[in-house]
């Protein structure tokens, strides 16, 4: 095959829009990609990455707009199709099967045969092995793959994606769980491509990638696309206030912060957790909060901001580090422990970590509260209705009843009802992992008013968030996470959009050259902030 | 993905409704037209002997389907239960020696641990529960046939004898343990922490570990609970035949089970567990075999009548898939 | 297939050795890999080296041997077709209903001629394989299922044709089809050169053909797979009709071999054999396996048999016991040594 001149538009996504059960996941979106360039997707949770991917691969049909690939419209019914068209994705996740060889990875349902239709092994392996060395990688090609690391994998992966007439090749945070030095391999193997003529796509929440490696940058936010264009001309400082810019719709909420409370930084802190490390996931972090003090987590996605959350609830395995409450160590890598101790948390993801789905709202909320809610392990059934119908009432839950299914709610009402099962443990300690992504506007309001009540009340409280405004503006002091470990904390006054953004985008080498302090920041972003803001 | 991508469309009642309902509520009305069908063609139908033999004989298949229901509101299932009942018949033979009271101990406590043989298999070690309780389907048997040396065993014990054939105001004896037993897993599962424990760890072990549910303990008890009650039915079926027979005793008793157990509106995806269906499924399945004989049709057809209810069940209760 | 990338610029230095963190885990895969291959022959050869020494020619004589190859057959061919069901990562629990019933048509059939008596159990058991198949490829119903219902359904079949269990049906002496049983060639009889043939058959087809890496691939990771342009569900479906056909086969040669068709045999084979399966070093789980692997499997349960029952003292059920303690111990130590190192 030759090699395509390069800048050529390979694949263009049209004005596509897409909605599931009413919520916009995709908004008027077009994108074209060109040969030989490796074009950057980024934005938050629920920005619309994932929606847009499985759009350009077939597992998910536009509802509007179209796809036009090598010059003309196609529609591609599953991942298959595109899959023969020459679009290839690699995922988060290898998605080979570790049993089996290097070879037959590469090769399954194409292997070559001889003349009885047998699979010619040796020929098989020669050209594994030939293939891979071109990605400079030298391994026996016939032990399972699980013994291979995950980057080089990912590699195989990666060669078996760019075989016969692979034209696109889609990489889903390909990074996302390797360590460094794999990292710079797939780097050059990426760039390997580029160079090919072939047009990546590179999903990625790393800033260090997008600017090492990509030609163009596309940035998603709440389904629609709010910058695209060269890498070069965009700062570090404006990409990430492009990622994390505030919402329209937020602007009725005007310019208050939900949160006006002055702790007494004098007093002992309640939570204590301190040197949290785990390999390649976090690096030494500490964190504290005091009674009636919001403490923002903020760092973009995969910064090791849930994992922080996890691991001081005790739901992430840990290789050191320790957790106290008020001075008395919790026993690690048990919740039930945690909630013993007076912590609480409401995970990120809803539906695979919050609800059970089968269950009723009134057996969601009472779920963690069991214990105290029955006497001799026979659960108290006019105790539980009284507790239940009271935080229906106060969090303003729509549910026809209490026991009505959960998985019948709405994302909102859904999450209210975790709140509510929090709440029935009456914490002193309350980890909320973006507790409003993904519902709608007034729910939010809602739960940020109570977490700011909350706090009033005393209790301590860890705040993530994939709005940078809403950490901002209910935080009373923000520890700033980046690849795993702190990066910098903010106090009281010094809390800012700005400053979070300086330090989340404050370049990690000296040699990336861009702005790391002073006034340019504040001038870049208050720029940026009114472009967005319209 | 964005946390809306699996919300399902509304539509007007259709297809899927309706297998939904029957999945949930056929096993009633599939009761009720079996027992109009049998009012109407079968005679001597509602004599008192007849009703009391079905519901003696239905007792076994409840007894260890209750357990059952329990195992799959997990999301397991245990394949074990029939060689538990085998083990527990050669073990109260072996020991009825020393009184009934003491062998019957000992032969619900041979229940309890295979129970934690399986609960720990599969909670500490993360193996399947399909493939543990395999495990001990094919070793259980096994030992029971050696307890017994392969050997039926005949006893003649009062208290056994009692217990086996016994009634109560008319009412079996049996039928009253099975009842007793419905009643107490019923509370269990109805009333208490550990009840909402199955269904959460079932319906999403993930989150039920992060809201600080026990899993772990509550999978190990489940299968305590299931070998426990299988060993009870292994019992109860001893001691209506007053005799030990290790080859025989609960025989393809797990697959029975199990159509009661999803028949009466159980999903074997766990995540719920209904009582009171359970029973009418052990019901139905009885009433099915009963009415086939009592018209002429011998054993090999009601298997394979059995064997296409519980396809049918099971086909209705698959998890759709999304487009 | 050639990978596109035209690019001959050797600027990137080669890579093999793993990282620090995989080198405990490739130790762990290398001493697995040796058990799961070679486990089963090495306690093979040692129970048969200890049962010659202490009963002499009355365990160690080729009479005595023939003896455990035939006995084996039968387990054999259904043990093939249930390592490609394993591999697949489902179970297959109808196998022995279906061997009873396939001894029972082959019986009932014989009284029209050889070719009913061989296409009748075959047609039958293939069509229960298929089935099983379809429910479980494209309805998606749980495999444990399915095959238990198969189980039952088989099993009442084969009483209802032979009145439930009272009618045993005799195969005339002078039929053909008794040779498939009792005839031998070059000294070797018939059952244990078509088992032979099998296993060579089903070690070609796992290990040289698309279909096998299909089979693999599958059990190992099904979704990959599927992204991957396997045909999930025309692999699967095959998986269960091979696996009802060498049932049928199996039943076939027993009824041939006992020149009578009897509806009780074969209760807890589908046990026996998912055991000679998982002792020949084929993951429970799916995605790993050998044929050669369950060949020794299913040799050492027979062997043990044989053991059993030259101890005059240990009654036959303790094989049952001996398969399932086994089958515990094997998934303990798969589960120990397949466990990987996560993030």
């Amino acid at each position: 095959m030759t090699a395509a001149s390069v800048g050529e538009t390979v694949l263009e996504v049209q004005d596509v829009s897409k909605r599931f059960a009413g919520v916009v996941a995709l908004d008027g979106v077009s994108l074209g990609l060109r040969t030989g360039e490796v074009h950057a997707l980024v934005g938050e949770n629920g920005a619309g990455k994932s929606t847009l991917i499985k759009v350009l691969t077939g597992a998910y049909q536009p509802d509007h707009g179209r796809i036009v690939y090598r010059g003309e419209p196609v529609t591609f019914a599953r991942p298959l199709d595109a899959q023969a068209a020459g679009i290839s994705t690699i995922y988060q996740e290898v998605n080979l099967v570790p049993v089996l060889s290097v070879a037959r990875n590469l090769f399954l349902g194409q292997e070559p045969t001889n003349r009885l239709g047998l699979i010619d092994f040796a020929q098989m392996h020669r050209h594994t092995t030939a293939i891979l060395q071109r990605y400079g990688i030298s391994v026996d090609v016939r032990r399972p793959l699980r013994e291979l690391g995950l980057g080089m994998q990912q590699m195989v992966a990666i060669a078996r994606a760019v075989s016969g007439d692979h034209r696109v090749v889609i990489m889903d945070e390909p990074t996302s769980s390797l360590e460094p030095r794999e990292v710079e391999r797939l780097l050059e193997v990426v760039d390997l491509l580029r160079r090919g003529g072939v047009a990546v796509v590179y999903v990625t929440h790393r800033l260090e990638e997008v600017f090492r490696l990509c030609d163009r940058v596309t940035v998603l936010r709440d389904g629609r696309l709010v910058h695209t264009g060269p890498v070069a001309d965009i700062s570090r400082l404006e990409l990430v206030s492009r990622m994390l810019g505030r919402e329209v719709a937020e602007v009725a909420r005007g310019e208050t912060r939900f949160s006006d409370r002055k702790t007494d930084q004098a007093t002992q802190p309640i939570l204590r957790a301190t040197g949290l490390t785990r390999r390649h996931v976090l690096d030494h972090v500490s964190v504290e909060a005091r009674a009636g003090e919001v403490v923002g987590l903020a760092g973009l996605l995969g910064s090791g901001r849930s994992e922080t959350a996890k691991a001081i609830y005790g739901a992430q395995p840990l290789d050191s580090g320790s957790v106290e409450v008020e001075g008395a160590p919790i026993r690690p890598g048990s919740p039930r422990a945690a909630i013993a101790a007076g912590l609480a948390l409401i995970p990120e993801d809803r539906k695979a970590e919050g609800i059970v789905p089968m269950l009723s709202v009134r057996d969601n909320i009472v779920l963690a509260a069991l214990p105290r809610m029955s006497r001799a392990g026979f659960v108290s059934e006019r105790h539980q209705d009284a507790v239940v119908k009271g935080l229906i009432t106060r969090l303003r839950i729509k549910a026809s009843s209490p026991d009505q299914k959960v998985s019948e709610l709405s994302g909102g009402n859904q999450q209210k009802v975790l709140l509510a099962r929090v709440l029935c443990l009456d914490p002193r300690i309350l980890i909320l992992d973006d507790p409003t992504r993904g519902i709608d506007v007034g729910a939010k309001a809602e739960i940020q008013m109570l977490i700011s009540e909350l706090a009033e009340q005393g209790m301590a409280i860890l705040l993530i968030s994939s709005e940078l405004e809403e950490v901002v503006e209910g935080s009373d002091s923000i520890v700033v996470l980046r690849d795993g470990a702190v990066v910098g904390q903010l106090r009281a006054e010094e809390v800012s959009q700005d400053g979070v953004m300086g330090l989340i985008a404050a370049a990690r080498r000296e040699s990336d050259s861009l702005p790391a302090s002073g006034g340019g920041i504040e001038g870049d972003a208050t720029e940026v902030d009114g472009h967005v803001g319209d | 993905m964005s946390a809306t991508d699996l919300a399902p469309g509304r539509r007007a009642i259709g297809r899927a409704d309706v297998a939904d309902w029957v999945a949930a509520r056929g096993v009633y009305l599939g009761l009720l037209l079996l027992v109009v069908f049998n009012l109407v063609f079968t005679p001597r139908f509602v004599e008192v002997d007849n009703i009391r033999l079905q519901f003696v004989q239905v007792v076994p298949v409840a007894i260890v389907a209750l357990g059952m229901a329990v195992v799959i509101g997990t999301s397991g299932i245990d394949l074990s239960v029939g060689s538990v009942m085998a083990i527990a018949s050669a073990l109260l033979a072996l020991y009825i020696g020393y009184g009934p009271l003491v062998a019957i101990t000992i032969a619900l406590l041979a229940g309890a641990a295979v129970g934690v043989l399986n609960g720990v298999l599969i909670s500490r070690f993360g193996i399947q529960p399909i493939v543990a309780t395999l495990a001990l389907l094919v070793g259980g048997r096994g030992l029971a046939l050696v307890i017994a040396q392969g050997r039926l065993t005949e006893m003649f014990d009062p208290v056994l004898g009692a217990i086996g054939s016994g009634q109560f105001f008319g009412v079996p004896i049996v039928v009253l343990i099975a009842l007793g037993v419905a009643l107490v897993v019923a509370v269990l599962v109805a009333r208490t922490t550990f009840g909402r424990y199955v269904v959460a760890s079932g319906g999403n072990p993930d989150a039920s570990f992060l809201a600080g549910v026990p899993v772990r303990r509550t999978l190990l008890s489940v299968y305590v609970l299931s070998a426990t009650l299988a060993a009870s039915a292994g019992i109860i079926q001893t001691a209506r035949l007053s005799a030990a027979d290790p080859s025989f005793v609960g025989n393809l008793i797990e697959l029975s089970a199990i159509t009661a157990v999803v028949v009466g509106g159980t999903p074997l995806s766990g995540g719920r567990v209904r009582i009171v269906g359970t029973l009418a499924g052990a019901m139905l399945m009885q009433l099915i075999a009963a009415t086939l004989i009592s018209h002429n049709l011998p054993d090999s057809v009601t298997r394979m009548v059995q064997a296409v209810i519980i396809l049918g069940a099971v086909f209705i209760q698959r998890p759709r898939i999304a487009a | 297939m050639t990978a596109t990338t035209s690019d001959r610029d050797p600027t990137l230095h080669l890579i093999g050795d793993p990282g620090e963190a995989t080198r405990a885990a490739n130790r762990r895969e290398r001493l697995a890999r040796i058990l799961q291959r070679g486990g089963a022959f090495i306690v093979l050869i040692v129970v048969t080296l200890l049962a010659s020494l202490v009963f002499g020619t009355r365990f160690a004589s080729i009479d005595n041997f023939l003896n455990i190859l035939e006995a084996s057959s039968f387990l054999g061919l259904v043990a093939v077709g249930m390592t490609f069901v394993i591999i697949g990562g489902g179970i297959d629990l109808s196998v022995g209903s279906l061997l009873a019933l396939s001894a029972v048509l082959a019986a009932f059939g014989s009284q029209y001629g050889t070719v009913v008596a061989i296409a009748l159990p075959l047609g039958v058991c293939g069509l229960i394989g298929l089935f099983n198949g379809v429910l479980i490829a494209r309805a998606r119903m749980a495999f444990f299922i399915v095959t238990l219902a198969a189980l039952l359904f088989a099993r009442g079949l084969a009483f209802a044709v032979s009145n439930e269990g009272n009618k045993i049906f005799h195969i005339n002496e002078d039929l053909a089809v008794i040779w498939l049983g009792q005839g031998s060639v070059a000294g070797i009889r018939v059952p244990i050169i078509i088992a032979g043939i099998a296993f060579l058959v089903g070690w070609v087809v796992l290990t040289r053909t698309r279909y096998g890496m299909a089979v693999t691939a599958i059990g190992g990771n099904e979704d990959a797979a599927r992204l991957m342009g396997v045909p999930i569900a025309r692999v699967k479906t095959v998986i269960y009709l091979v696996s009802g056909l060498l049932a049928g086969l199996a039943g076939l040669l027993v009824a041939a071999r006992s020149s009578s068709g009897q509806s009780t045999i074969g209760v807890g084979l589908e046990l026996q054999a998912i055991a000679a399966v998982v002792i020949g070093g084929t993951l429970l789980t799916g995605g790993s396996g050998s044929i050669a692997g369950t060949l020794a499997g299913v040799l050492l349960l027979n062997v043990i048999n044989n053991v059993i029952n030259q101890v005059g003292t240990l009654n036959s059920y303790f094989q049952q016991v001996v398969s399932g303690v086994f089958l515990i111990i094997v998934v303990l130590v798969q589960r120990y040594l397949s466990r990987e190192q996560r993030l």
